[in-house]
Order: structure tokens, then sequence, then C-alpha cells
């Protein structure tokens, strides 16, 4: 009896060392935690930061050291492979950047420092979770890790009704997003009697189950739970006005960080687990695609808020990557980690600017802010430039590679038509990306008088310290003074700025690492 | 000789040196970037004469894998086709940055910079012999065309003008990119090969008759936005008027030649029988563009527009002798592109030197009697207004009958009506001439002698006009062999029944 109970009981195997990287990340919450309550403020000012990088770092270098060594984790739940090893890179990049856009932001001091660290850290951590999971209950598992604390850092600039606005409503629509998404594996496990990727594949494939309605409702919901994560049309209205309300830093981290871990788990699901009903899911995921992406283009046209700008782009964005997510070829998925690896680096620029302009400007995040920023301050025009430019796909930068890698894994998987809309949506983008280049090199910087001219949020009497600052540095000396203003004052933001537009750069003209970096990703599925 | 890298990226390289080390002084850049553009003729000039009379096939070729995993290469290749165009954008550039030196510009780091990034893109461009990397090259280009428009342009709607022309041309480029892609997925498929996108590599690899025609149609919108041709001209008139003239100086001298190379480079050696299937419907958008161009040439009383329609005219020319489909055709159509380069820059040249003896103003209305008191400076602009309208004796004489001996064999009626296009041509260049330097003195013109160093930027380029003139031949002995390696199998396709090449073609 006893003996037969304590078998029962026994857990799994558990290999903490192929766990490493996510250890070090749920850890490092509660260090980050633990430090954020015990210092005096100078100190936990300091610490807590540094700590939370020191945490992402460690992930880093622990992802690398496990790069060569793929395996399955307790019992199968997990899978450290090249796929979750690259999309943890990406992540804790991803993070790094958003620890030093936030470091000396609003949302940090309000909402004590340790938390909002820890927050991020146990996100990434849930995105991780994510990206590894082999069965149905991880996925659960992980995207309400990554979503919970999502919503208390939108929300987390308490003072500022916008971001709690921000919090609550993705609060709603994420928790209807779960719920779905928890209804569609439900009715999966019903179906086939498998949790686990491997043996739902299998009950798809070989039982015949491709066409069974329970399956088939079952993916329709797991499609649109995802989609609703992922910001994928018509499940994506909440997008514009998340990212708009939350933090300039938290919403830099949500474009980026969450696109890659639901994107990431829709290739692990979609092109291993039910790849055997692909000629049914395949159509209707391509329509979403070409929907997202026409959506995404066309609502971007015309907004003069930055933020709700990229937040259109990044649905946009989302619909090419999941058109690689839909040819469900090894060349597709090695096309989708290339493109969000790509594409953190070009967001995290552009959020980079918006941060330093908002804390130097009273505009906010309109366009209008960015006037006159080539002159004033090249080290941010710069990298804001060459990141518009990867954006829309422009050679030389990143994400011209990433597009043709995208276009050529459509064709090669016979949607041609499908690459024509990537197309034809990047045609739409060039609209509402070079506008913003040509704000901040073509059109003069607004003088205080302007600075509440139509379409500017008009200056609060005696609040627009920060703006006259700015107009003495340009007007008493060159564009020199203007630069080593704006990466004085926020060097740590600077650096994120002129490291992605260096990196998004630097993989346009050489991109064979970033490809040797994917270049396992597809094996990792089992694709051919 | 020195590897063709060395011609692309010297440009740059000055362009980023005058950039950074200039704090101090404004006139530095421009020194540097002239610097640069003059090692870029020398090394040009050097080329062609290397690429002598007679000779083929590729020549100082470097290749290197650029992304494996997609089959690109870093190749470039000197052959007939480019070897003028090459000489060409070197020289153009080399006179606009001559005429940016004459005064001072904002910020004129960053615009000789600019300036410079799109000297690289076009040789990159003429130079490239992997699709994939032409490209790249062909998008590239254009960016700094749009910062130095929105930049450094005239008008108040300048910022309009150059979002619209590049959306219109990024339009055409990203079919192009798709269709690119397409050629190389499909060729490699079709023929169960690895993905390539190496030029000769495709070559070898002809795509099936159905995939031809619609990777034909994208790679030609953009080649048409590009040139641009009749319907799709529609950002030419604001662009043109917002530019700077030395920079529309380049774009109306060199980009406009990118579309047509790429027609004689790329799509007729890679797409044959799409190239034979359109032919009518190309011949036909060429010569709508060339009696469309003529007659808005002959109403506006813009001078820099007469010029702009005059080069809708002129590039419709030579697609007219490229889609003759015809070694004489696609040989003069070359010899055109190089031509038409040599006059429409020295042409806006002058047109800025004339404004500035009419009180700003580049209406021919405000001209008039500017040849009194500037007499060099009126048989300069002689000189181009003649070569301009293909004066017997001229290479656009030799160049425009070569088109349309090429087009008389494939298709004679279309080659009498564009016969009036030439009869325009020296409509609208006269009338230019004559409104503008003779006729009634205008009320606001201060006509005097055009300086010295007005007289450098605009030398060199009436000294190869007229060289050009006595010896055309120099430029055609050049390019035979790869002009007709280039049609051959387009002109097969021509005149071979269809049938029979569609079933030797299926495996």
């Amino acid at each position: 009896m006893t003996m037969l109970a304590t078998t029962a009981l026994k857990g799994p195997h558990v290999d903490f060392a192929a766990l490493s990287p996510l250890i070090a990340l749920l850890g490092g919450a509660i260090v980050v935690l633990m430090v954020g309550l015990l210092g005096p403020r100078r100190l936990r000012e300091l610490f807590v930061p540094v700590l939370a990088l020191v945490a992402l770092g460690a992930s880093i270098g622990l992802t690398i050291w496990r790069w060569n060594t793929p395996e399955s984790v307790i019992s199968g739940a997990l899978r450290v492979d090249r796929l979750s090893l690259t999309l943890n890179l990406a992540l804790a990049a991803g993070g790094i950047a958003t620890v030093l856009l936030a470091w000396r932001s609003r949302a940090v001091r309000e909402a004590a420092h340790g938390e909002l660290y820890a927050m991020l850290l146990t996100t990434i951590g849930g995105m991780a979770l994510l990206a590894a999971a082999q069965n149905t209950i991880a996925v659960f598992l992980g995207l309400e890790l990554l979503s919970i604390p999502l919503y208390v850092m939108c929300a987390s600039e308490m003072r500022r009704e916008r971001s709690l606005e921000s919090g609550l409503k993705y609060l709603i629509v994420g928790s209807v997003g779960s719920a779905t998404l928890l209804y569609g594996l439900a009715l999966i496990y019903g179906a086939t009697g498998a949790t686990d990727f491997s043996g739902i594949a299998n009950a798809i494939s070989n039982d015949g189950m491709a066409s069974n309605a329970m399956v088939l409702s079952g993916i329709a919901l797991c499609v649109a739970g995802l989609a609703f994560k992922s910001s994928v049309a018509p499940f994506h209205q909440w997008t514009p006005d998340v990212y708009e309300g939350a933090p300039t830093p938290i919403t830099a981290f949500m474009a980026v960080a969450t696109k890659v871990a639901s994107l990431g788990v829709l290739l692990r699901l979609f092109d291993v687990a039910f790849i055997g009903a692909q000629s049914s899911w395949g159509p209707a995921l391509a329509t979403l695609a070409t929907i997202t992406i026409l959506v995404g283009n066309v609502g971007a046209l015309g907004q003069s808020s930055l933020k709700r700008m990229l937040a259109y782009s990044s649905i946009a964005q989302a619909g090419y990557i999941l058109a690689g997510v839909v040819v469900s070829t090894a060349l597709g998925a090695q096309a989708t980690v290339f493109y969000l690896a790509v594409y953190v680096f070009m967001n995290k620029a552009a959020f980079a600017v918006i941060v330093v302009r908002e804390r130097e400007t009273n505009l906010g995040d309109s366009v209008h802010a960015l006037a006159g920023l080539g002159a004033r301050a090249p080290w941010l025009a710069w990298p804001m430039t060459i990141c518009m430019l990867g954006l829309a796909g422009i050679p030389g930068t990143v994400g011209f590679i990433g597009k043709f890698q995208l276009i050529h894994a459509l064709v090669s998987g016979n949607y041609t038509w499908l690459a024509i809309v990537l197309v034809v949506g990047s045609m739409i983008s060039l609209g509402y990306y070079l506008p913003v280049i040509a704000a901040m090199w073509m059109r003069p910087a607004p003088s205080p008088a302007k600075a509440g001219a139509p379409g500017a949020i008009p200056a609060i009497a005696g609040g627009s310290q920060d703006l006259d600052d700015d107009d003495n540095a340009s007007d008493d000396g060159s564009d020199g003074d203007g630069e080593e203003n704006a990466s004085g004052r926020w060097p740590e933001v600077a650096f994120v700025a002129v490291l992605s537009g260096a990196t998004t750069i630097f993989f346009g003209i050489v991109p064979q690492p970033l490809f040797d970096l994917v270049h396992g990703v597809g094996s990792a599925l089992g694709l051919m | 000789m020195p590897a063709l890298s060395i011609l692309i990226w010297l440009p740059l390289a000055c362009g980023l040196l005058g950039a950074l080390a200039a704090r101090r002084n404004e006139r530095i850049p421009g020194i540097v970037a002239l610097l640069g553009c003059t090692g870029a003729l020398g090394l040009a000039i050097a080329y062609l004469i290397q690429y002598g009379p007679g000779s083929s096939g590729l020549k100082d070729v470097t290749d290197v894998v650029w992304i494996s995993e997609l089959g690109i290469h870093y190749k470039l290749g000197l052959s007939g086709l480019n070897v003028a165009l090459v000489g060409l954008t070197a020289l153009l550039f080399f006179a606009a940055i001559l005429a940016s030196n004459l005064r001072s510009w904002e910020r004129p780091r960053l615009f000789y910079f600019h300036m410079m990034l799109a000297e690289s893109a076009v040789l990159g461009a003429f130079l490239a012999q992997d699709l994939a990397l032409f490209v790249a090259f062909f998008d590239l280009m254009l960016i700094p065309f749009y910062f130095l428009i929105g930049g450094w342009g005239t008008g108040p709607d300048r910022v309009k003008a150059t979002i619209k022309l590049v959306i219109y041309t990024l339009v055409g480029s990203l079919l192009m990119l798709a269709a690119a892609i397409a050629t190389g997925v499909l060729a490699g498929s079709q023929h169960g090969q690895h993905i390539t996108f190496v030029l000769s590599a495709l070559q070898g690899l002809p795509l099936s008759r159905g995939s031809q025609e619609w990777i034909f149609l994208f790679f030609a919108a953009a080649f048409l936005v590009k040139m641009p041709a009749f319907p799709l001209h529609g950002w030419m008139p604001d662009g043109y008027r917002a530019m700077p003239i030395e920079v529309l100086m380049v774009f109306s001298g060199v980009l406009s030649k990118v579309g047509a190379y790429g027609f004689l480079a790329i799509v007729l050696p890679l797409f044959p029988q799409a190239s034979a299937h359109f032919q009518t419907l190309m011949l036909v958008i060429a010569l709508l563009s060339i009696l469309y161009g003529s007659a808005v040439a002959f109403t506006q009383t813009d001078a820099r527009l007469i010029a702009g329609y005059s080069s809708v005219a002129q590039l419709g020319f030579i697609t007219f002798g490229i889609f003759a489909l015809d070694p004489q055709g696609a040989q003069g159509a070359l010899l055109q592109m190089v031509n038409h380069g040599l006059v429409v820059a020295p042409i806006f040249f002058i047109i800025a030197l004339l404004a500035a003896r009419s009180g700003g103003s580049e209406d021919i209305r405000d001209m008039g009697g500017i040849a009194l008191r500037a007499p060099v400076l009126a048989v300069a602009f002689l000189i181009v207004a003649l070569a301009t309208l293909a004066m017997p004796g001229s290479a656009n004489f030799v160049g425009e009958f070569l088109i349309l001996l090429g087009v008389f064999k494939a298709k004679l009626a279309l080659a009498i009506i564009a016969f009036a296009g030439v009869v325009a041509a020296s409509v609208y260049a006269l009338r230019l001439f004559i409104r503008s330097m003779h006729n009634r003195v205008g009320s606001g013109v201060r006509s005097r002698e055009m300086t010295l160093t007005d007289g450098a930027v605009l030398v060199p380029v009436l000294a190869v006009i007229v060289l050009l003139a006595f010896y055309p031949q120099g430029l055609l002995k050049r390019s035979e062999a790869s002009v007709g390696a280039s049609v051959s199998a387009a002109h097969i396709a021509l005149t071979e029944p269809p049938q029979t090449l569609a079933t030797a073609e299926e495996p």
C-alpha cells in the first residue's frame, strides 16, 4: 500500500538544467520583489533594475548554454529545443530593452519599483513557458502566467486615467480570449483524449479525426483565443486603445514580447498538433492573415498618435507572421521565427524614441513631437528612421530580408496569392511609415508658440518646462547640442534606440548569423 | 583592375567620411563628395577603356555568397549592357556634385551623404548580376532621393510630392520584389534545383510560359513607373517641380535609365516568351508615352516640366526600341539611354541658369532674349537642344534611327506613328530654346554670361555629347555582343511559332 502510494505520488523527473533559463526568470522575479521591499529608496532604484537585468542576462546565458541539447522535460510537458530557445533569446532581449526604457519612467515609480520588474520577469517567464509548451495544459498555464501580470502592468501608471482604462480593457478582452482558448483546448481533449501535442497530432492524422466536428470547433476556438492575444483581426479591436493607454515602456514590451510568445505558440500548436487538419484550418488562417494585413495597414494610415500607429502596424506585422505559420513548412517556420526576431529590434527603437519625446515635450506620443528631430537629436532620429524603413521592408535593413524570407516561404509553399497580399500590405504601409520620417527630417521643429497649434496637446500653464529647455538647447547651439542633450539625459533609452537601429542595419547587411540562429527551428517542429 | 565593389562603395565611403569628418567647415563634405565622384568617374572611364569594342560576356566578376539559405549572391559584373551606363552615372553624378558645390546647402553633411548613397545604389543596380541584389539596390536608390527631395526641395508641397513619388515607385518595386522571389523559387522548383537568383543561372532555368507572364507584368510595372511611362507617370510633375535642380540632374538623367536597363538586362533574357507575348502591349504603351509626352511638352510653359515630359517621350522611344525585340532596336535603345542622360542633365542645369537670369522664374513666358548677353550659354544650350531633337549628325539621331529600324521590322504601323514623335521632339526642343534664348526680352530678365564654374559643370557633359556624335560606334561596338545575347531568346520566341516552344519546354 505505502509502496503504491509513493509511486503514485512520485512526480515526474525534472531536469533542472534544461529548465534553467526559465528558472532564472522566475527566480529573478522573486529576488527582485524582495529587494524592492527592503532597501531604502535610492538603493531600490539602483538595485531593482540591475537585478532584473542580471536575471534576464542569466536567462540569455543559460539559453545559449542549452543551445545544442534539445530535450523534453517534465514528462514531455515542455520541450526545450531550438524554437523555444530562439524565442527565449528574443524575449529576453525585449525584456532587457523594456527594463532600460522603464528605468526612470513614471510607471515604475508609481508602481513601487520591485513589483513592476517582478511582474515583468514573471510575464517573460510565462512567455518562455508558452514557447516551450508541448501540451495543452502547459499552453494555458503559460498564457495565464503571461497575461495576468500584463493586465497589471498596463494599469501601472495609477494616476493616469488612460492607463487604468487600458489595463481594464486588456483584462476584459484578455480574459475572453483565455476563456475561448480554454474551451477550444477542452473540446480537443474531449475529441482526441490527449493533452500532449504528439497525441493530438496522432489522433487527428491517424484516427481520421481531421474532419471531426468537435476537433474542428476546438481548433476554431483555439484560433480565436490566440488571435485575441496576438491581435489578429477581427479580434484586434482592443489593441490600439490598450497600446495607447499603457505606459510607453510597457507598450513597447507588449508590442514585441506578447507577439513573439503568442505567435510562437501558434506555430507549435498548428504546425505540430493540428498539422493533420491543415487542409481545414489552412484556408481559414490564410483568410485571417489577409484580413489582418489589410486591417492593420489601413487602420494605421492617418493616425497622428505614434502609439496607435505602431499598434496598427503591429497588427499588420502579426498578419505577416501569421502568413508564415499558414504555409506550415520548415521554411515557413524559419521565416516566422526570423521575422519575429527581427520585429523585436525594429519596434524597440521606435518605442525608445517615443519614450524620450514623451519625457521631453508635452506633445505626448503625437507625430508632431518628432518634428525637426533630425536636426536636433540625430542619435534618436537615425534609429527611428532606420526602424521605420525596416518595418516598411526597405533593402539595407533587416526588415527587407525578413520580408524576402517570408515571401520566399509563401511562394515555395504554393501560397503565392498570400505573398501578393503581403506585398500589397507593405505598399499601404509606406503611407504611414514615410510621413514619420518626413516629420523628423523635413518639418521644422515646433516653436514654443506653435506647440499649442491644432493637432497638438495644448501646453499646460507652467507645465512646459521640458519643452522650454529643449528650445533653449536648440537655440544656443548647433545640432550637436541637441543630440548630447537627448542622449545625455536619457542615456539608457538612447542606448536602446541606437543599438536597435544598428542591429537593424547590421543584420540587413550581414544576415547570415540570424539565418544560422533560426536554422534549427523547422527541424525542431518536425516539419520537412 | 580593382574590384567593382570599389567603384560602387567609393562614393558612399566618401559621403560617410564627409559627414563624419566635417564638424567645423561646411564646405568639406562637398569637396570630399566631389573627390569621391571624381574617383568613381576615373574608375568608370578605366572600365570603359578596358571593356573595349568587340568585348563580350561578363568581365571583372565579383561573386560571393551573400545569403546561402536564399541562394542570393553578391555578384557584380561588367557587361556590354551596363558599361556605358556606369560611365553615364559616374559622369552625371560628377556634374551634379560639382554643380551642388557651387552653392551652399543647409545641413551639407547630410545632403552630400544622401547624394553619395544614391550614386552607390545606382551603380550597384547597374552592376548587380544577381536578381535579388538588383532588387535590393533598385529599392535602396529611392531612399536617398526621398530625403533629398523632402529635405532640400522647393515649394510648399515638397513633402507631399516626395511621399507621392516614393509610394508610386516603391509600389512598383514591391511588386517586382514578389515577382523576383517567385522567379527564383519557381525556376528552382520547375527544374528541381536549389533556389538561386544569379542571373546567369536563371537564364539556364527558363520558367513555364504561364509563370513568365504574370512575373513579366510585375517587373514591367516597376520599370515603367521608374521611367516613367505614360499611364504611370503621375508622380513626375510634382516630383520634378519639388526637386532641387542638382538632384533632378541625376534623378532624371540616371534613375530612369535603371528601369530601361532592367528591361534589357533582366526581363528580356529571363522572360523571353512573355516579352514576345506582351510585345504589342509594351509597344503601344511606349507609343502612347511618346505621343503624350511630346504633346504635353509643347503645351507646358514651366521649363522643368517641358524637360520632364520630353523625358517621358524619350523614355518611350527607348522602351519602343527594347520591345522591337530585335538586336538593332535594342542597340538603339541602349545608345539612346546614354544620349538621353547626357542631354537631360545639362538641360536641367541650364534651366537653373536661365531661372537665375529671369528673376527666379522657371516659366518660359518670363524668359526670352537671354542669348543676347550670354552667347556661350546660348551655344551650350543649342548643342543640347539639337541633340535632344535628334539632329542628323548627333548620336541621338543614330539612336532613334536604330530604334525605328528595329520596330519597322517588327510592327510597321506603330513605327510610322512613332515618327510623329521625332517631329514633335524638334517642336518642343526648339520652342524651349527659342522662347528662352531669343524672342522679346522678358520683363524680369537680367541676362549675363555663364561663369567659368558653370562651364566646368557643362563642358565635360557637352564634350561627351560631341564625342558620341562623331563616334557612336565606340559605344555600339562595346554593347553589340551583350545586346545580341540579351535579345536573342526573345527574338527567337517572337519569330518561331509558340506551339513548338511550349512543347519543347515540357520536360
